[in-house]
């Protein structure tokens, strides 16, 4: 079994290019995407303190997290979907009713 | 020990190279395919750790469920044919300098600090345990996420089926019922 530290690095790495994602697309389901894969690294975080501190809260957590990120999944698209159908577009620098 | 090891590497070269292919492809359907691969692969990472429970679920859940949500999103908010589902990326350089220091603060933290750990024994965490701790400890958490799933199928629903300029054509008016094809009417029309 790998030390922990790998796996954190692991985690890191995956979050970072996650947020390089959101600031650097234009596109909704592409941020969306990057939004999921750091909900996976964090899990990953999750897991891998669980296993090596011996608790199973950790796995808990996550199971949560998953059940969260689904809704979160279903509610986002639908929210994609619908501004898809008002504005044609999925692109959020077009997107700017609400900035100044 | 050796395996671990070798899994290790090989699915950590797997699965940063789909995120990275995930992140920087023009294409959208190649990102969603690229997310498939990294989910599968976090789903290993889990299995590596001994959460076979977690990931089982991460299989279900991601690669067979929001996936799938994801490429229906992908068709239902292009318009025509994939040769247009591309984007463009910007402000590279101030977010890439941003990531870099977030992705070497974690490191630096994760490295740095001096975590008191257990070794593991194998199979410790049984599917069996997590349920009755689901079951007995957890029971309101438990619930409160059902509720909240169903409250979420609702939502959803009810934000991706509604039509705001009906347009009745004089004789069918309940067209909302199956999503799929209509969708891209509505667009059409609206």
């Amino acid at each position: 079994m790998m030390e922990m530290d790998w796996y954190l690095g692991l985690s890191a790495v995956l979050f970072t290019i996650g947020v390089i994602g959101v600031l650097t697309r234009k596109n909704a389901i592409v941020i969306f995407m990057c939004a999921e894969l750091m909900l996976n690294s964090v899990n990953l975080t999750l897991v891998s303190f669980s296993a090596q501190l011996g608790d199973v809260h950790g796995q808990i957590l996550v199971f949560f997290a998953l059940c969260v990120a689904a809704a979160e999944a279903a509610v986002g698209l639908a929210i994609i979907i619908a501004i898809y159908r008002n504005n044609l577009t999925v692109d959020v620098t077009k997107i700017n009713l609400l900035r100044w | 020990m050796d395996l671990f090891a070798v899994a290790f590497y090989v699915f950590a070269i797997l699965i940063i190279g789909s995120a990275a292919i995930m992140v920087f492809s023009r294409n959208i359907v190649h990102s969603a395919f690229a997310l498939m691969f990294t989910l599968a692969g976090v789903a290993v990472f889990y299995a590596l750790l001994y959460a076979g429970f977690v990931a089982v679920t991460q299989l279900l859940v991601y690669v067979g469920g929001i996936l799938v949500l994801i490429l229906f999103g992908v068709m239902l908010t292009t318009r025509g044919y994939f040769e247009k589902v591309r984007t463009r990326t910007v402000n590279l350089v101030p977010s890439t300098i941003f990531a870099a220091i977030i992705g070497l603060m974690l490191i630096a933290v994760y490295v740095t600090t001096e975590w008191t750990l257990m070794p593991l024994e194998d199979g410790e965490v049984t599917l069996t345990g997590l349920g009755e701790l689901l079951l007995t400890d957890f029971m309101l958490p438990f619930q409160v996420a059902g509720v909240l799933l169903l409250l979420c199928i609702i939502g959803a629903v009810l934000m991706a089926a509604r039509t705001r300029h009906p347009h009745p054509p004089a004789g069918k008016s309940s067209q909302e019922g199956p999503g799929g094809p209509s969708y891209g009417e509505g667009t059409g029309r609206s």
